[in-house]
């Protein structure tokens, strides 16, 4: 995963400040972004804009590397913000990082 | 290395048995496949729409060539098998190709049966049973002109439908006096008869065949009588029977079909069976949904998750001919110690009639409107006692549950493509049916995710379900015991008892004891079992925030904008003008972008932001409100009207009693929303017969209400019994919560649930059973005691503050 130019890097807090299956976010100038934790201790970042009509995507169900979003029940992969199929649609995401407890963000 | 599996059978139920078991075990096994037909696997119930002209081969096709190449399975196609060495675990194919296996599975399917009768090997005489007959037919009907089918069953009137359709004179020749007869009755066969009729098809009926005439080709058929007709094509459909002999020459037990045990294993181990070819319990299926619930257990087994177990299926069965809706089920011509409630309209064509047994049905017929087909089927598989419901049980379940949406649509059949079904997302009859076909569709969940139909409010999936049997005709039904979710196998009954047998209080433990195939299960299964856990073990177990769904979690409602809206809590629907200036000043100072009157007498602020959630909870909740749980799967609100202190008619206090239920009830988590109203008289102008608990006083005392709903379906309350003192009414309310808090499914509301276990059982343990009642509100305090503590004041303090704000701003 690595940062293009035009990106920084940017510690945005500590893991134990997102419950474990639960979700943050963190507003920027530009978009909000959802960032998950997963039962693993692995972490994802989000546009906090679910692809089918905007649904915040942080106040969704995780599971697995999925959340579900709360408006209409569609499945979202953490991974790369694709739907779950039958549906499509994308939400964008953000390069996210681990070093030690801190989480690291690239905008 | 990989362990062998090889199918023999290129079929639906082989077929599905390994999508089922890559669902699993993607890697388990290296997997071949020997299907004696030179095509991929089609959806065999498809045929009769191909005959017919409506589709093409290619579109029923279910698993394409590619299917087989992603999942690395060697398909031999047109290649039969022709030898089981079970000794050196074998297979031989015709073609002289071999493979090894550590696990067989067979599905080899069912054969016509041919009637042995002189001139049965003509040319021109055919079965109903492949791809390669249907192509035959087809030929035959460019060139000929007469037809005659012979049987007058499922199969024999869709071919013959389809031959109509291609143009030819069509005789159906029936051995019967009645057609469908192991799925009618006389009265439905006879006007199913004559709907036939119209459409052109002649009939023959008690026609026993003796002889088919002509030197090379058919030129006719000859009865038992002497009588005779003329054909240039005959087509047998007279039965199937399960292709057993490879079985049988491996050694394997056979009867009519192959024996095998609830795990779809036959007599030797490593050799597993499903399908048609199979005797299951005695009784062998020639229908499509039985396949698939043994699809599911053998792949389990095959997976060595060893838990599931096939006990046999219930089936209904629908006709595929167009314009024609014709739905049976069960036992449906009855004995000595049924009874029959029946409906008949000659001229409009419809006709209904349902088998009790010991109050439950036990089999049915429906011609002309099938829309209840599904539910009186659900009733049947369910055992559902059906006295309380015995005189509206004919009009459906639109009679005393009265449908919203859909205007009042009741046959897809006589819907046109572009007629929309669900009116919640748009979405028309056209787009399901391509849906079904195009995917390859089989269950109502299937469409639910393809299309969206019936996905919001679920009031028209009764619709969904004809247009899913109309389109796959034969033999569509649902599972008997649905499971929660796609993470399991197991049944939400399952699920709470095994939650109780085995004192299991977390999550964590569901998982592990009960196999769950995902690490944390689902935003279906997490919500149930975090409610089994907390209404099992009150106080013991933890309530699990990241399980919860949003609403629950903040204590709020989302809005589609992402905001919030804010219900206070007004006991009984009592207020002050105290109470009235806290909402207006929070309304101003937080600026809410409007305040709406809810149904249910409480003061709706929408469009708060999330953030500002915790501060205009702590200005509330110091001027003494509380939350109104507008947002749960809880005690939601008790309506009531003013009563015997104002009200020139009023017989009770009846706002005094709704403030006390309130105060008693508030904050219990239940399956479902819940809803309770005290009107104070029989004017009833709180409606408390549509509410979950309804209280109607009455001059001598209260009428307690129970099961009524306001929502998608309609339904007025049923009568509980009538108490005197509101001692009574507490107790009553408390136990009756209780109960439906403890035996209720998640996300069942009280209406449904109570027609799924019967009122009598329910009046029974409240009303009859002093000490069962008094046991059960115990047990209703008890939970309150843990439960009842305000999660706004708490959220204002500084609990879970996290849950409000961002981890982070970046910029302004």
């Amino acid at each position: 995963m690595s940062a293009v130019l035009s990106e920084k890097w940017v510690e945005i807090g500590n893991l134990d400040e997102i419950p474990k299956l639960g979700s943050r976010v963190v507003r920027t100038a530009s978009d909000e972004i959802a960032i998950f934790r997963a039962a693993d201790d692995r972490v994802f970042a989000l546009s906090n804009r679910c692809p089918h009509k905007q649904g915040p995507l942080s106040e969704g169900i995780l599971h697995g590397h999925r959340v579900t979003c709360p408006l209409h029940n569609w499945v979202i992969e953490l991974e790369n913000g694709q739907a779950v199929a039958p549906d499509v649609g994308c939400a964008k995401s953000y390069p996210v990082r681990l070093e030690g407890e801190m989480i690291l963000l690239a905008i | 290395m990989k362990e062998r599996l090889v199918l023999i059978g290129n079929g639906m139920a082989g077929v599905r048995t390994l999508e089922e078991l890559l669902k699993l075990e993607p890697d388990k096994y290296e997997i071949t496949v020997f299907g004696s037909e030179p095509h991929p696997n089609y959806n065999r119930i498809l045929l009769s729409p191909v005959l017919a002209g409506e589709k093409k081969f290619d579109e029923i096709v279910l698993n394409k060539r590619e299917w087989y190449q992603q999942h690395d399975i060697t398909l031999h196609a047109g290649s039969p098998v022709v030898e089981i060495n079970r000794v050196k675990r074998k297979v031989l194919a015709a073609d002289g190709t071999e493979a090894a296996y550590d696990r067989l599975l067979l599905a080899t399917g069912s054969s016509p049966f041919i009637i042995p009768v002189p001139g049965a090997n003509l040319e021109g005489v055919i079965s109903f049973r492949d791809i390669h007959d249907v192509e035959q037919m087809l030929a035959a009907s460019r060139q000929y002109k007469r037809a005659v089918v012979i049987g007058g069953g499922l199969l024999g009137l869709e071919a013959a439908n389809g031959l109509i359709k291609q143009g030819m004179e069509v005789s159906v020749v029936h051995l019967m006096e009645t057609l469908m007869e192991r799925q009618l009755d006389a009265a439905a066969g006879a006007m199913l008869k004559r709907s036939l009729e119209e459409n052109g098809m002649h009939f023959l009926m008690g026609a026993q065949t003796d002889a088919i005439l002509g030197e090379e080709r058919v030129t006719g058929v000859r009865f038992k009588d002497g009588s005779e007709v003329k054909a240039d094509l005959v087509v047998m459909a007279v039965g199937i029977r399960p292709n057993i002999e490879l079985a049988k020459q491996a050694g394997l037990y056979c009867e009519r079909g192959v024996v095998v045990n609830d795990t779809m294993q036959t007599y030797d181990p490593r050799i597993y069976a499903l399908g048609e070819c199979v005797q299951h319990r005695d009784t062998c299926y020639g229908l499509v949904a039985p396949l698939f619930e043994q699809a599911k257990v053998c792949a389990n087994h095959l997976a060595e998750l060893g838990y599931g177990r096939y006990e046999g299926s219930v089936t209904s069965t629908k006709l595929k001919v167009t314009g024609i809706e014709l739905f049976s089920a069960g036992d449906f011509h009855g004995d000595e110690q049924t009874e029959e409630i029946v409906f008949q309209d000659q001229a409009g064509g419809t006709y209904k009639k349902l088998v009790i047994k010991d109050n439950r049905i036990s089999g049915a017929v429906l011609y002309g409107n099938t829309v209840d087909g599904a539910w009186y089927f659900q009733l049947m598989r369910e055992g559902t006692d059906i006295s309380d419901m015995r005189e509206s049980l004919l009009f459906g379940e639109a009679a005393h549950l009265g449908s919203s949406g859909h205007g009042g649509q009741s046959k897809a059949s006589a819907m046109g493509d572009e007629a929309q079904v669900c009116d919640c997302n748009g979405v028309c009859k056209g787009d399901i049916v391509k849906a079904i076909t195009s995917e390859g569709l089989f269950t109502v969940d299937d469409v639910k995710a393809h299309t969206k139909a019936g996905a919001s409010c679920g009031s028209c999936i009764g619709l969904v379900e004809q247009i899913l049997a109309n389109t796959l005709g034969g033999d569509y039904s649902a599972p008997e015991a649905k499971p929660i979710c796609a993470c399991t196998d197991f049944t939400h009954d399952q699920v709470r008892s095994t939650i109780r047998e085995y004192e299991l209080i977390d999550k964590q433990a569901v998982f592990d004891k009960m196999d769950w195939r995902t690490p944390d299960g689902c935003h279906v299964c997490r919500p149930a079992i975090n409610y089994y856990l907390i209404s099992a073990w009150p106080g013991k177990a933890q309530d699990d925030a990241q399980s919860r769904f949003v609403n629950e979690r903040v204590h709020g409602n989302i809005q589609k904008d992402g905001t919030f809206s804010v219900i206070p809590r007004i006991l009984g629907g009592r207020t002050t003008p105290d109470e009235l200036r806290a909402i207006a000043d929070a309304a101003d100072k937080f600026n809410v972008g409007e305040v709406n009157l809810t149904g249910g007498q409480r003061i709706n602020m929408l469009g708060v932001k999330k953030e500002d959630l915790p501060a205009m909870w702590a200005f509330l909740t110091e001027r003494g409100m509380l939350s109104g749980h507008a947002y749960g799967k809880a005690l939601r609100t008790v309506k009531t009207c003013v009563g015997s202190t104002w009200c020139r008619f009023g017989t009770q206090d009846s706002t005094g009693l709704g403030i006390k239920l309130e105060e008693m009830t508030w904050a219990s988590w239940m399956p479902h929303k819940f809803k309770m109203a005290v009107s104070g008289c029989p004017r009833n102008c709180a409606e408390a017969t549509i509410k979950d608990f309804g209280v109607v006083c009455v001059d001598s005392g209260y009428e307690l209400h129970i099961g009524g709903n306001g929502g998608v379906k309609v339904r007025a309350t049923d009568v509980l019994c009538r108490v005197t003192t509101e001692e009574e009414v507490m107790e009553h309310c408390a136990a009756f919560i209780q109960l439906y808090r403890e035996e209720a499914r998640y996300l069942e509301r009280t209406a449904p649930w109570i027609e799924r276990v019967g009122l009598s059982d329910i009046k029974k343990r409240i009303v009859e059973d002093v000490r069962g009642r008094k046991a059960l509100y115990a047990r209703f305090l008890e939970s309150q005691e843990v439960a009842q503590h305000d999660p706004w004041t708490a959220r204002a303090k500084g609990a879970e503050a996290h849950e409000f704000t961002p981890i982070k701003q970046i910029g302004e």
